[in-house]
């Protein structure tokens, strides 16, 4: 049932403090909000981290989760930004099979995908991906019948587009990215 | 409340204590709950926790001790459902720590404001599963508004004033500090300028005009509407206003079994509890209505019954100060995310002055054709019903009474019998249901309310979960009145196994103690009653003695609480008294 409901993907500013994931991550258990993938990094800001989250949820579900994280003291802003411009990646590590005779074919999908080859094994390939998550996706469905051996995702990272109003006097402006491949 | 607080802080400041002179974290523990204007803790102490307890004596703060930390959870909690202040509550570490969690707990479900401090293995053995460590903070994650670890004297101090602010702030709840024991050692300056407090409840929601005036414009235009009073018009004391709103639109008002007390059981708009064991014309017309005002109410599934079948004749405002309430459970056609008393004030100032006297007439009909109080009409036969002992108390005691109640049958008979007209005299156990929570929640009330007369209305069962808290009244020299329905059941469950178990009584029959000898054995005063006409006489021998008192009332061993709706059935598909003898139709 959950399946059908679609993608939802929140940032928050969080306390960069002992325990601060566990309460992210302990609200969306107790409260039954599925997880669909879950990074946290470092900011700008010293003290600072950024917690980007991809569920399933629909409107109302959506609202509750961002009411329930800003009643942790310790997230400090929660944005969804499901319908914000955004610039939304993920990074992937495919172990691939595949020996000489067919490694041209996947060094060619390779190409097509913007992917890099980060470790050569005359019986396998590991290819490292980044983009969002539709093309990871897609790069992970050609690749299959060859056969993959080890695949890791990060999870999404998000960042809104543009001057971001609410914080902007204190974030550097960065310029746009460049294409990124097809699917980004 | 500004100027008190300056005048705390300027007493604090001259006293030679606070002169800028480094203290012990134990010291600053104290010093802060100084500050905070804290008069009664309530704990048990242990070694972790050891250092804070030898430093106490010199601050003009009284610790009573409890018998288990699971009490001293509820004193706290009772003292601050009955005050409107924070309540307080300290233990050592691991056991200590983990008997508070139920108290906690219930505490966190009811959105009443505690601070618990718990003392915590030194910070060089954290993690080592040292004597009595346990993972508190890990433990009571998801039960507390917030939760802290320090280990440091220098964070005592800062740490304890905002644990202080998030638990009465927004929508209340507990805090819990755990200290470990080097930094109630160690020593720090008390911090002489307090910076400003984070505001927890940090929104992007928020109400405007727009939904104001759509609220408005419901009320305005609704026909048969009807006003959901929760626990939140007692929070934001907004009670003398929800009368005036009411009385200005002539809209009737049902209580959550948490709200009653907010609005006057005996005021001719009151309609009285509603949901599981709420009256069945209320339930009906919470049906029939073409527009609910929820007010400081979270449509929990004892008030809604079937949420695919709640009122679907009826518009739906939400008045909520927790944004994360809005469509949990109902979806709600208008949301005003703010305090009850602020959403009054815009609301009163806008609706139209109507009398609704065709929706009143309707009610009344439906409610003639009621029998809840039927068990008051009982021919006087000297059998003992809890409906009687409830009723006979309200009565005697002229509804002034603070009541104290725990969980299960006499519960529900109390909600029903016993009318408050006025708020913070009922305080019970609503969300987490917590068996055990009457007597020593009613020892944290006395000490905020030393006037008031307070009876504990306690099953058999309920009682002896926390019955040893009886030492702490007897050790406090407390008045309290303690009734106990005794039925010889887990009354609840013996009737949930005869409703819907085949009447299979699994694991529910009690074999109690001689509960008047118990309380002897306290040094305290035990009676008992067995007949109708012998309650009169208790309840006045137990208003004139100066201690406790422990009435041991026998009532009537089978007798179940009607009406009732079962779990996940339509709201208006009650079970309703069976016996034609009984049920005699008439409401007194």
């Amino acid at each position: 049932m959950t399946h059908a409901l679609p993608f939802r993907t929140f940032i928050a500013d969080v306390e960069d403090r002992p325990g601060t994931l566990n309460r992210v991550v302990s609200l969306f258990r107790r409260r039954n909000f599925n997880i669909e993938s879950l990074s946290v990094g470092r900011t700008e800001r010293t003290g600072v981290s950024r917690v980007t989250v991809v569920v399933r949820a629909d409107e109302d579900t959506a609202r509750r989760i961002e009411a329930n994280l800003y009643k942790l003291v310790n997230v400090l802003r929660v944005q969804d930004v499901t319908h914000t411009a955004t610039v939304v990646r993920e990074l992937a590590f495919i172990k691939v099979k595949v020996g000489h005779e067919r490694r041209g074919e996947v060094l060619k999908l390779c190409e097509l995908f913007r992917a890099r080859v980060v470790d050569l094994h005359p019986a396998s390939l590991t290819i490292e991906i980044t983009g969002a998550q539709e093309k990871v996706h897609r790069l992970i469905e050609v690749l299959r019948p060859f056969g993959i051996l080890e695949l890791l995702r990060t999870g999404a990272v998000a960042m809104t587009r543009g001057s971001d109003e609410q914080g902007a006097e204190q974030r550097e402006i960065m310029p746009e990215e460049h294409s990124d491949g097809i699917a980004a | 409340m500004q100027q008190q607080v300056d005048a705390e802080k300027r007493q604090v400041l001259r006293s030679p204590r606070t002169s800028g002179a480094k203290r012990t974290g134990a010291q600053l523990i104290w010093e802060m709950l100084t500050r905070e204007g804290v008069q009664t803790v309530f704990g048990y102490p242990g070694g972790a926790i050891m250092p804070a307890y030898d430093a106490l004596p010199g601050y003009p703060i009284q610790h009573v001790l409890v018998r288990h930390e699971q009490g001293a959870a509820h004193m706290a909690d009772g003292y601050a459902r009955a005050s409107g202040k924070v309540g307080v509550a300290i233990a050592t570490s691991g056991p200590g720590a983990t008997n508070l969690v139920t108290g906690i707990a219930t505490a966190m479900m009811d959105s009443s404001p505690i601070v618990c401090i718990t003392g915590q293995v030194s910070s060089a053995a954290i993690g080592s599963d040292a004597f009595q460590e346990t993972d508190i903070t890990g433990v009571t994650l998801p039960v507390t508004k917030h939760n802290y670890l320090v280990t440091s004297a220098q964070e005592i101090g800062p740490t304890l004033r905002e644990a202080f602010h998030i638990a009465r702030s927004g929508r209340p709840g507990p805090v819990l500090v755990d200290i470990t024991k080097d930094a109630q050692q160690l020593t720090a300056e008390l911090e002489s300028d307090p910076g400003e407090l984070r505001a927890p409840n940090r929104s992007v929601h928020g109400s405007g005009w727009r939904d104001l005036q759509r609220a408005i414009d419901l009320i305005n235009t609704a026909e048969r509407p009807i006003i959901l009073a929760g626990h939140g018009i007692l929070k934001a004391e907004a009670s003398q206003l929800l009368i005036e709103f009411a009385e200005r639109t002539g809209i009737p008002v049902a209580s959550t079994l948490l709200g009653l007390g907010g609005f006057p059981a005996t005021h001719p708009l009151s309609l009285g509890m509603m949901g599981m064991h709420g009256e069945a014309w209320v339930n009906s017309a919470i049906q029939e209505a073409d527009l609910l005002i929820a007010l400081g109410m979270r449509f929990d599934d004892r008030v809604t019954g079937k949420v695919a079948t709640y009122a679907l004749n009826a518009k739906k405002i939400h008045v909520e100060i927790d944004p994360s309430e809005i469509n949990k459970n109902v979806k709600v056609d208008v949301a005003l995310i703010m305090d009850v008393r602020a959403a009054l004030e815009e609301l009163f100032g806008h609706s139209e002055r109507r009398d609704r006297q065709a929706w009143h007439d309707h009610i009344a009909m439906m409610k003639g054709d009621s029998a809840v109080r039927d068990i008051l009409s009982l021919p006087e036969n000297g059998r003992l019903f809890a409906a009687h002992v409830v009723h006979d108390l309200w009565r005697l005691t002229e509804g002034n009474a603070l009541v104290v109640t725990d969980v299960g049958q006499h519960q529900m008979w109390e909600a029903q019998y016993y009318k408050h007209d006025h708020p913070r005299k009922l305080i019970t156990s609503g969300g987490l249901g917590t068996m055990g929570f009457a007597l020593p929640a009613a020892i944290g009330a006395r000490f905020a309310k030393p006037d008031d007369e307070i009876w504990v209305i306690v099953g058999d069962g309920g009682f002896q979960m926390t019955a040893c808290e009886l030492s702490t009244c007897a050790q406090e020299g407390l008045k309290l009145n303690v009734a106990i329905i005794n039925n010889g059941y887990l009354g609840m469950v013996r009737q949930w196994q005869q409703f819907f178990y085949g009447g299979r009584y699994v694991a529910t029959p009690l074999k109690n103690p001689d509960f008047v000898m118990l309380a002897q054995a306290h040094g305290l005063t035990g009676l008992r009653v067995t007949r109708r006409e012998e309650v009169a006489e208790a309840v006045a021998r137990a208003r004139a003695e100066p201690g406790t008192v422990v009435i041991d009332f026998r009532v009537e061993q089978e007798d179940s609480v009607y009406p009732m709706v079962p779990a996940n059935a339509d709201l208006h598909d009650m079970i309703r008294r069976p016996n034609p003898l009984v049920e005699t139709a008439g409401d007194s």
